[in-house]
């Protein structure tokens, strides 16, 4: 009972607060600016530029499981769920079936 | 998974709520997370936590990498300090969707406490979706529409991590794998979707050259690093291209 208490106290305390601290952030700030400013703008392009030093990140210094799969796979995986995305119709659904039947196929003939 | 089609927005909030919940179950989202949160699950499993803690990390964190983070970094001989900060590292994306997002969404008069629990629901996930339709929706219906993408979206996500925590015996060995790369690939071709102008275009482009760079480089805050200089050259390239085009 008491691990099971520390561990729901942990989930709150350095699970929950450290990433819900940026939502909340983000009200502040986003609270005192108008829809059609400037700054919108950058913070836009400043998002999406994080979005995709996500991804890179995620691909490039993987956690756990993923980590077993060579870098060339999921490089190559991510390269052909790109271009699935471009090729078939701009869907992000066709991309990301592509992108992962090629992770798969990579890690089981190459893994 | 082309994209529905825009409610007039003339109904209640109730209607746009209910928007939101369609929009949410037609998107890409729906699958990635399920497929997501399948794999978390039964990494809780692995890791020795109860499915009571594993759901409720879900419904709390509702932050993929950085309920990874916490399962995998809370191992004997590790700081609490350290995962804390890895956590919130791992969350700084939540700060830019949140500030683009507000603007768009907020009415006149409104607390910042009455956007603590629509806030909650932002994730990558619902930020491309919200950002996509809410423009088309009226100013007064555009919260409970993202309250719509939102629960649903986080309701899925819980669901999932019960079924993936009792499934993970029966998972094939490469599950967690590709569960965890339906992340990075999800958000490139919904980002590259969403993508419509110059600016948008570039700074996707921009983040994934400087990303790697700052990353390995072991800079501090490479994420936060690559999202502002990324972004601002992208904002740069889009103030260029419009004065050369001979607007205002």
């Amino acid at each position: 009972m008491n691990a099971e208490l520390q561990a729901y106290l942990i989930l709150i305390v350095i699970g929950f607060l450290p990433s819900e601290v940026w939502r909340w952030l983000g009200i502040v700030i986003g609270g005192g600016l108008d829809e059609r400013s400037e700054i919108i703008l950058w913070v836009r392009a400043v998002a999406t530029a994080l979005i995709a030093a996500v991804v890179a990140r995620i691909v490039l210094i993987p956690p756990g499981a993923l980590a077993a799969v060579p870098l060339p796979v999921r490089l190559a995986a991510l390269a052909c769920g790109f271009f699935g995305f471009l090729f078939i119709r701009r869907s992000a659904f066709a991309g990301v079936v592509i992108g992962e039947v090629v992770l798969i196929l990579g890690a089981l003939l190459f893994g | 998974m082309s994209s529905p089609p825009a409610d007039p927005g003339t109904g209640t909030d109730t209607d746009a709520f209910l928007f939101g919940v369609r929009v949410a179950s037609r998107s890409v989202f729906a699958f990635v997370i399920i497929f997501t949160y399948i794999g978390f699950g039964a990494l809780c499993h692995d890791y020795g936590f109860s499915v009571g803690w594993a759901m409720l990390s879900t419904v709390l964190q509702w932050a993929g990498p950085a309920q990874v983070v916490l399962v995998t970094g809370l191992g004997p001989g590790t700081a609490l300090i350290e995962t804390a900060v890895a956590v919130a590292l791992s969350s700084v994306r939540f700060l830019p969707i949140v500030v683009a997002l507000v603007p768009l969404v907020k009415r006149d008069g409104m607390r910042p406490r009455d956007l603590v629990l629509p806030v909650h629901f932002m994730a990558v996930s619902v930020w491309v979706e919200a950002m996509r339709h809410a423009p088309t929706l009226p100013r007064e219906r555009r919260i409970p529409f993202c309250n719509g993408i939102g629960l649903t979206l986080l309701l899925i996500g819980t669901v999932f991590t019960g079924v993936g925590y009792y499934m993970q015996a029966i998972l094939p060995a490469m599950f967690g794998a590709a569960a965890m790369f339906i992340t990075p690939i999800s958000f490139l071709t919904s980002t590259a979707r969403n993508a419509r102008l110059l600016l948008e275009k570039a700074a996707l482009g921009l983040g994934l050259a400087i990303g790697p760079l700052l990353a390995f480089s072991q800079v501090q805050f490479d994420l936060l690093w690559t999202g502002v200089i990324g972004g601002t050259l992208a904002y740069g390239l889009h103030r260029l291209q419009r004065s050369r085009s001979g607007k205002a």
